[in-house]
């Protein structure tokens, strides 16, 4: 049998007397969407957080296809095909949309202790950085600031510059927080066209989104994970339901 | 997509050709004073003035690279005009005056002087970064001044201006004010396709978003240590220069109060354009000439203005020249 993608084992975290991660597995297969969904401050953020090396892991493992990324820092798992979004966006407000992704596309791209030529315009980091714009379809916004794009065209912008650092593991911190109707869509179908292309991890709260997309889902409670379930059999689980779901009856 | 990939460049030389304008007509200036001092009859003042304008303009430069391009608001940044004077300073009182040999000292003591303190230094942030470089700059100012056989307190007095291959070519103002121009401008052409390079690239990132950085895979340190140390060195080079003006080498130079003017020439003449820097170094200058002319207590005057230039033209005398471009 090959290696999941992903394999988290006994990963737990406190923060002082608040346990927020508690004794959580999960493995994510190769070419897998894996929804991980849960009440507010269930400790969702918190799990793409360890995953992708911002926060230290308190005790557990992280394995990314086999290796052990558990005591990497942030850039080192990115360098190993670990990339994320952030739930509060997180850009480079006075940079071009074009290149905030080039410069993802520059950090696989050969030493960046190059102290001549213009950046700006090397066709061997723009090529592949359009590409990465277009494919999450912001390649009409490549050259607006991106501190002047909308919210969901910053959701978008985030979603191109994981894209263009050449990911084996996409991390998503809720991709639709904070966009509206159109927007949302607009981003269901980007995340439509990844699908199967890429491994995902996806935190998510529009429910909608989740089961359309998801090929299973997780539900993380009070930092613990009570089901991993085609979404199906999660929406027939009674735990489930009574935990998380409850009234909303989806 | 293709039409995008094509109107970039286009966009980028046009925007290019605007940039251009400022620092031509700064650098023809400089180039065209010597000859209009010829004319005013005080010769001797004009190119010693303008001359202390260019060299204090290459060390604001190089505070410009990494506190408007990295955020690195350093406050030890006099450290290394005292490196590079005590260098020539030391160096020509051991009977070795040849700058070929003083310049690379200078320039080997500020990128260690930069490496070691940048190293630590660059682990704090904010406040604690601004305090930490003041306290290597302090360390070294007080190391300095206790250095009894170089003069100590009083200073060192060069025997004469460095010689260059053995030859006295900085030996008439006139050639200092030349090699100063030399200086100024290649290390501004450098600066320039540095900030636009992918080193720079990654500087500016990490100055807007560090977090950003390290998750498309940078760790921002390393490279805001190599141009901690590639600032230092260019200030280095201003106080070889400045050692060979004065002829005169003292702890003066690299005092706190000297770090904070660099960073208000820095501020004033506009954070993050290159020639910003030179032009704030230059009205700073100018207008302590004019001041001091005016009255004992200058500082209370330039005080102020300083505030008012923080308060209402953010973005320094540049950004008082672009905002009336655009309008």
């Amino acid at each position: 049998m090959s290696e999941p993608m992903l394999d988290i084992q006994h990963l737990r975290k406190a923060f002082g007397a608040l346990t927020v991660t508690e004794d959580v597995s999960l493995s994510v297969e190769t070419g897998e969407l894996h929804a991980v969904i849960g009440p507010n401050g269930a400790g969702k953020t918190t799990l793409i957080h360890q995953i992708s090396g911002l926060l230290w892991p308190g005790s557990g493992r992280i394995l990314l296809e086999g290796e052990d990324v558990t005591h990497l820092p942030m850039h080192q798992r990115v360098c190993r095909g670990l990339a994320r979004t952030f739930q509060i966006t997180s850009i480079l407000p006075g940079f071009s949309a074009l290149e905030n992704v080039a410069l993802a596309v520059q950090a696989r791209s050969g030493s960046s202790f190059r102290f001549f030529g213009d950046a700006s315009a090397e066709p061997a980091l723009n090529q592949p950085a359009s590409e990465a714009l277009a494919l999450a379809g912001l390649a009409a916004r490549a050259q607006v600031p991106a501190g002047l794009l909308s919210h969901g065209e910053k959701r978008q912008l985030e979603l191109a510059v994981a894209l263009a650092t050449e990911p084996k593991l996409l991390l998503l911190d809720e991709p639709l927080a904070g966009t509206g109707h159109d927007e949302s869509l607009r981003v269901v179908a980007s995340l439509q066209r990844l699908k199967g292309r890429y491994t995902i991890v996806l935190i998510e709260h529009d429910m909608e989104a989740v089961f359309s997309l998801a090929d299973r889902v997780s539900v993380l409670v009070y930092g613990r994970l009570i089901a991993t379930d085609t979404p199906g059999g999660i929406r027939a689980n009674e735990e489930v339901r009574a935990a998380y779901l409850g009234e909303e009856a989806v | 997509m293709s039409d995008l990939a094509e109107a970039q460049p286009v966009l980028s030389t046009g925007a290019r050709r605007r940039d251009l304008v400022i620092p031509g007509l700064l650098f023809a200036a400089f180039a065209a004073a010597p000859f209009l001092a010829a004319a005013s009859g005080a010769e001797g003042y004009v190119l010693s003035l303008v001359t202390r304008v260019m060299i204090y303009g290459l060390a604001a430069l190089s505070l410009d690279l990494i506190l408007g391009y990295g955020a690195l608001v350093s406050f030890g940044h006099a450290a290394f005009l005292g490196i590079g004077a005590y260098a020539v300073g030391i160096l020509a009182s051991h009977g070795i005056r040849d700058a070929l040999v003083q310049v690379p000292v200078a320039l080997v003591a500020s990128a260690l002087f930069a490496l070691v303190t940048g190293a630590i230094s660059l682990r704090t942030k904010g406040v604690y970064f601004i305090m930490i470089t003041l306290a290597f700059s302090q360390m070294l100012l007080f190391f300095i001044r206790s250095l009894a056989a170089y003069g100590g307190d009083d200073g060192l007095t060069l025997p004469a201006r460095s010689l260059v291959a053995g030859q006295p070519l900085l030996q008439s103002d006139g050639r200092l004010y030349w090699a100063s121009l030399a200086c100024l401008a290649g290390t501004y052409l450098l600066c320039r396709s540095i900030v636009a390079s992918r080193f720079g690239r990654v500087l500016r990132g990490a100055k807007e978003n560090p977090t950003r950085m390290e998750a498309v895979g940078f760790h921002p340190f390393p490279y805001q240590l190599v141009a901690y140390v590639i600032s230092g060195m260019i200030a280095g080079l201003a106080g070889c220069l400045i050692a060979n003006q004065t002829e005169f080498v003292t702890p003066a130079f690299m005092t706190w109060q000297r770090s904070g003017e660099l960073i208000f020439m820095v501020i004033l003449g506009g954070l993050a354009s290159l020639h910003g820097a030179v032009i704030g170094a230059a009205a700073f200058l100018l207008l302590e000439e004019q001041l001091q002319g005016l009255t004992e207590q200058w500082r209370m005057i330039l005080g102020p203005l300083l505030i008012l230039v923080v308060l209402f033209a953010r973005g320094g005398i540049m950004g008082l020249l672009q905002r009336g471009r655009h309008v």
